[in-house]
C-alpha cells in the first residue's frame, strides 16, 4: 500500500497527459486513506475518501478537462538543470528525514496504543476545539464565496 | 510495515516528491498536485504519531488521544477550501491568458 501511495504520487507529477496525472493524484489520496485505515483511524480514512476523492479529485478532474490543452502533452519538459535541482532537493529532504527517523527509536513503537473512536473525536471537536470549528466554517464559506466571485467578475469583464 | 518509523518514512517520501514537483513543474495544476501531496504527507504524520504514541502523562493520561485525528479532520477541510480557491484562480488565469504556465503569468508580478 505504501508502494501504491508513493508510486501514484510520482505518476501524478510525471504523467505526460495531465488527466492521468489527476487520476494518479486520486490514487495517491486513496493510498493515504488506506494507510489511515491501517493506522486504526477509520473515521479519518472515510473522511479522506469522501472529501478528497469525492470532492477535490473530481473538482480537479473537471478543471483539468476544462483548461487542458493539446500542447501540454508534447510540451518541452523543464530544463534538465531544473529537473536535476528538483530531484536533488527532493532526495536530499527524503534522505535527511529518513536518516533522522532511523536515528531515533521510532521503529520501536510497533503496536497501536490508541483506541480513540469517533465519539472521542466528536467530543473534542465540539467542546475544546469548537472555536476552531467555527473559524473553519467561516474560512470554508469565505473560500466558496471567493471562488464564486473570481469566476463572476471575469464573466462581467467578458461581456464588456 | 508495522512500526511508526515506516509510516513516517512514507510521509517523508511523499513530502520529498511534493518538493520535487514544486521545484520542477511550471504548470499551475501540477503545482496544485504537489501541494496536495505535501498536505497528505503532513496528515499522515499527524495520524501516525497520534495513533502510536500514548497521551502525554498527566491528568488525561488514561483518555484516548483523539488530537491527531481531530487536527487531520481540520486540515482536510482547509485543504479542500484551498483547492477550491486555487482551481478558481486557475480557471480565471486560463480565461485571461489561455495558459496556466506560472512562468507566463507576468501580470501577477507586482
Amino acid at each position: 500500500m505504501m508502494v501504491v501511495t508513493v508510486g501514484s504520487a510520482i505518476i501524478a507529477l510525471e504523467a505526460k497527459e495531465i488527466v492521468y496525472g489527476a487520476i494518479g493524484l486520486a490514487g495517491s489520496l486513496f493510498g493515504v486513506a488506506t494507510l489511515f485505515f491501517l493506522l486504526n483511524a477509520p473515521y479519518v480514512a472515510v473522511f479522506q475518501i469522501a472529501v478528497y476523492i469525492g470532492a477535490v479529485a473530481v473538482l480537479i478532474l473537471f478543471t483539468v478537462m476544462l483548461v487542458r490543452q493539446e500542447k501540454w502533452a508534447k510540451e518541452v519538459r523543464s530544463t534538465s538543470f531544473t529537473r536535476l535541482a528538483g530531484a536533488v532537493t527532493g532526495l536530499a529532504v527524503v534522505l535527511a528525514l529518513s536518516l533522522a527517523v532511523l536515528a531515533t527509536n521510532l521503529s520501536q513503537f510497533t503496536n497501536l496504543t490508541n483506541s480513540a473512536t469517533f465519539v472521542d473525536i466528536g467530543r473534542l471537536i465540539s467542546t475544546g476545539d469548537s472555536p476552531v470549528l467555527e473559524v473553519l466554517a467561516l474560512v470554508l464559506a469565505a473560500a466558496v464565496v471567493g471562488a464564486l466571485t473570481l469566476s463572476k467578475v471575469e464573466r462581467e469583464d467578458k461581456t464588456q | 510495515m508495522n512500526s511508526l518509523a515506516d509510516f513516517v518514512i512514507v510521509s517523508a517520501m511523499l513530502f520529498g516528491i511534493g518538493i520535487y514537483g514544486l521545484v520542477t513543474k511550471r504548470n499551475a495544476l501540477r503545482l496544485l498536485f504537489a501541494v496536495e501531496i505535501m498536505i497528505n504527507a503532513a496528515n499522515l504524520n499527524f495520524i501516525a504519531f497520534g495513533q502510536y504514541l500514548p497521551f502525554a502523562t498527566g491528568a488525561q493520561a488514561s483518555a484516548p488521544n483523539a488530537l491527531g485525528q481531530t487536527f487531520v479532520l481540520f486540515s482536510i477541510a482547509l485543504a479542500a477550501a484551498e483547492a477550491a480557491v486555487i482551481l478558481a484562480i486557475v480557471v480565471v488565469a486560463y480565461r485571461l491568458h489561455h495558459d496556466v504556465d506560472v512562468s507566463e503569468l507576468k501580470s501577477l508580478e507586482g
